[in-house]
């Protein structure tokens, strides 16, 4: 073979390096990046964006989003989707809210249980019976609903208001801490979903199921030939995202005081969208928690400066699906090249 | 034999009724590299796959140090020492080196991942095998050749005694070979033994030491490469006898096929793509059927992919009836009249559920429509009219295409292409898999259509066709043109030496290509 070539094929792969480098800066930091510069434009433009109170409610009203997220960032990771979980979050509040008067320990047990075996049923069929994720978590969408319905009678269950601690999960704060005149509390959610995140993020990282996790996403074919347990770990995902999607469902009933059959619908798809926008590959593989949580916040950022601009709540919808549209058609753009 | 890692005796497989290993031997020594050759159907893929646990025997022993075993898995093969590298890099793309090397077996330490040893364990392996690859680098930054050694050090790392390569060169460039080379040699001198499969010669005398021929599921021979020529191995793999080849050569010696003159249709010149393809040049005229010679792997079927558009090449050019053509799509080559009946017909060629009237003029639909609307008086007039005229047996132009047989399968696929009117037809096996007769109707309508003044390009793998078929044949070789044969030149004897030494050494009679 000639020098020519020899010079050719290093330079090919030299940009080819480069060229995976920015795609991976994007593809790791475009979403924080973006999130910033949407925070800056609205500090600027909203006097009330940067009050405590403001970013406070931010916070706790995407907690429980985060949750049903961060199952889905390993669903999502394996390849997969999970489409019941909006349903799970109605479900598991409904079972808490009926358990509420017999303690919070048992209401929260028993409905992030009775999730994670639905879950688990998600699993199971998709890894033995192998039929696509999609359609299996459609199903369990549809039937979780009707239980959650059936359950009920269709009206809302309220907890038992003598319960202190049922509240206190959705409602209650941890600490206190009074700077001068800034009043910095943490709220019982956002706690759970910080420590849930931490959790996540270990086990994604630090532990064989989460590596299988991205391996499964990455090459089915090759994990199966490598010799990983394909099914435990596709059981695993989809009972970790029950699971996640339970506890959202008893803090949300909590928070309501009340659990209702009706909750929690598009929920699955909100997730869908802060796990996407955060850049995990939705053919998955590659991707993480950590940029599930900036996905989250971006969408959570865009709805509140949608509220401050006094424009329709619809609107949002309009833009959440533009962006996550947007989202999709730059990270296929960022690895296509590369291949 | 002490040295012997692995012995398989009789191994026998079948799916479904087929026998695709009948009762094959095979022995393996330490530090030896051993290949295994065989034209389509031979049965090599099966031998490996059987050998790494892939599919399970259905007769015979296998023997590990001596030790009988049974593989029930790839895991189970694994543990034995046993592990096959597939030609398709079965890796992660978005992990990183190391932990490609340990997925599925990860050191831990108190249940988290030792990300460190696990660096540093894949850093020593790829150090013993004299790659400098950082282990934390993600795999997909790395070039395919790279990823390739990745995957053998991933099959090293169980501490492998057998190493099977499965075409470990089909995506590399020459350059990279090297690299290969360079790592079989480490593993030998550490008495590993290495089963090799590639179809490129130059590779095998190069790299191994033994090689164990297959043909039709059969075992043939195992033969020391350095006392066994080129044109012994061809013999073997096609199952001719090279004494009774030399004497036919000889005696077909026949002046009454002198060259005919030709008008020119269509020429590619110097097509190149990686190593597939190195600078083939080919001419077809007028009413001419050229035929294309070479043994699996050789760049028969990528000539024609290649003027066919359906891969891209680095450099060359295809001239029709005198015009450059800018092809980069087989839209393009079809718009230009060019056809192409490709080798594997159930996957690239029919279409299975359909009737035999859609299937045949599916590719013509553009000229059938009016305003969106398929004219189905049209259609069935061109459907009678080619089923008629290739003799294709249906109980109806309705019949779908999937209950004729495999001749009248390809009349059909034939037929789409013909109402195209190309100018330029290109066959690739056109009568594999069909029943004698069918194969014979289907040659007369090649010579009727050359007669009509189509080219022809036929890639066959059955000399006997293309002898008698083709006023021209041209010999591949290891991506390159090896030579061409005229009138009475064509012989099976000399298509045969062609592809086993190319254009050096040849007998007489055979003219070389790069002299022209």
């Amino acid at each position: 073979m000639s020098d020519a070539t020899l010079t050719a094929d290093s330079i090919d792969t030299q940009a080819g390096v480069r060229r995976a480098c920015v795609a991976s800066f994007i593809q790791k930091q475009g979403a924080l990046i973006v999130l910033v510069l949407l925070c800056v434009v609205a500090a600027f433009r909203y006097d009330n964006f940067l009050t405590e109170a403001n970013l406070q409610n931010i916070l706790r009203q995407n907690s429980m989003l985060a949750l049903v997220a961060l199952g889905m960032t390993f669903v999502i990771l394996t390849g997969g989707i999970d489409l019941s979980v909006g349903s799970f979050v109605a479900l598991a509040g409904v079972i808490a809210a009926n358990l509420a008067g017999q303690g919070t320990i048992v209401a929260l047990l028993a409905a992030v249980a009775a999730t994670t075996a639905l879950g688990l049923v998600n699993g199971a069929v998709i890894s033995k019976a192998r039929i696509q994720p999609f359609v299996v978590t459609l199903a369990m969408m549809i039937a979780a609903r009707g239980l959650a319905l059936i359950a009920t009678g269709e009206t809302a269950v309220r907890v038992n208001s003598l319960n202190q601690g049922f509240t206190w999960l959705g409602r209650g704060t941890i600490f206190e801490l009074s700077v001068g005149s800034i009043n910095i509390e943490l709220y019982v959610p956002v706690l759970i979903a910080l420590i849930a995140y931490l959790i996540g993020w270990f086990v994604l990282n630090h532990t064989r199921f989460g590596r299988h996790t991205f391996a499964l996403g990455d090459n089915e074919e090759a994990a199966r030939l490598m010799g990983l347990n394909v099914g435990r770990v596709t059981l695993g995902v989809y009972a970790l995202s029950g699971a996640l999607a339970g506890l959202a469902g008893v803090i949300l009933a909590s928070r309501l005081g009340a659990g209702q059959p009706t909750e929690g619908v598009g929920w699955e798809l909100d997730a869908i969208a802060a796990v996407v926008v955060g850049g995990t590959l939705l053919t998955g593989g590659k991707g993480g928690v950590g940029a599930t949580i900036i996905g989250v916040l971006l969408l959570g950022v865009i709805l509140n400066m949608i509220k401050a601009e006094g424009l329709s709540s619809w609107w949002q919808l309009v833009l959440r699906g533009a962006f996550l549209l947007a989202v999709v058609v730059v990270q296929n753009r960022l690895n296509s090249r590369k291949k | 034999m002490n040295d012997e890692l692995l012995r398989m005796t009789g191994i026998t497989k079948r799916f479904a009724g087929v026998t695709a290993l009948d009762s094959v031997d095979f022995a393996l020594r330490a530090g030896e590299c051993h290949s295994l050759v065989g034209e389509n159907g031979a049965g090599k893929s099966t031998l490996i796959k059987v050998m790494s646990g892939a599919y399970t025997r259905d007769a015979g022993e296998i023997f590990v140090e001596g030790k009988s075993v049974n593989f029930r898995s790839p895991e189970d093969a694994q543990s034995a020492g046993v592990v096959a590298v597939y030609q398709e890099v079965n890796l992660l793309l978005f992990r990183t080196v190391a932990e490609n090397i340990y997925l599925g077996r990860e050191p831990r330490r108190f249940g988290m991942i030792d990300w460190k040893r696990m660096n540093a364990d894949a850093k020593a392996i790829l150090d013993r095998l004299g790659l400098d690859i950082n282990p934390r680098a993600t795999l997909g930054t790395l070039n395919i050749a790279l990823r390739q050694m990745v995957a053998i050090a991933r099959g090293v790392s169980f501490n492998a005694k057998v190493v099977v390569l499965d075409e470990p060169t089909s995506s590399l460039t020459d350059r990279e070979v090297g690299i290969l080379y360079d790592v079989i040699r480490r593993l030998k001198a550490e008495g590993v033994g290495i089963v090799y499969i590639s179809h490129r010669f130059d590779e095998l005398y190069a790299v191994c030491d033994r090689v164990t021929v297959l043909r039709d599921g059969k075992y043939v021979a195992t033969r020391d490469l350095k006392d066994l020529d080129r044109l012994d191995l061809v013999c073997l793999m096609l199952g001719k006898q090279r004494e009774e080849l030399e004497r036919k050569g000889a005696t077909a010696f026949d002046h009454s096929a002198a060259p005919v003159e030709v008008e020119p249709l269509m020429s590619a010149t110097n097509l190149k793509r990686g190593r597939h393809l190195n600078n083939v040049s080919v001419e077809v005229g007028r009413g001419e059927i050229v035929g294309m010679a070479g043994l699996l792997g050789s760049g028969r079927t990528e000539t024609a992919r290649a003027i066919f558009g359906a891969d891209n090449i680095e450099s060359g050019s295809i001239e029709l009836e005198g015009k450059r053509l800018k092809i980069s799509e087989p839209n393009n080559a079809i718009d230009a009249g060019i056809a192409f009946l490709s080798e594997d017909r159930k996957a690239e060629g029919i279409i299975p559920e359909l009737s035999v009237r859609e299937n045949l003029t599916l590719a013509a639909l553009p000229a059938l429509t009016n305003m969106g609307v398929v004219s189905r008086a049209k259609q069935t007039e061109i459907v009678n009219n080619f089923m008629q005229r290739l003799g294709i047996k249906a109980s109806s132009s309705e019949q779908k295409i999937r209950e004729l047989s495999g001749g009248n399968q390809q009349k059909v696929l034939l037929a789409r292409w013909l109402c195209k009117n190309p100018k330029f037809l290109i066959l690739d096996e056109p009568t594999r898999g069909i029943d004698i007769g069918a194969k014979g109707e289907i040659q007369n309508l090649i010579n009727e259509l050359a007669a009509q003044g189509l080219g022809v390009l036929m890639i066959s793998s059955e000399l006997e066709e293309l002898v008698e078929g083709s006023s021209r044949v041209v010999v591949m070789r290891d991506g390159t043109r090896a030579a061409e044969l005229r009138g009475n030149q064509i012989s099976q004897a000399n298509i045969i030496h062609a592809m086993a030494h190319g254009e050096e050494k040849q007998e007489s009679g055979v003219r070389s290509q790069e002299s022209e």
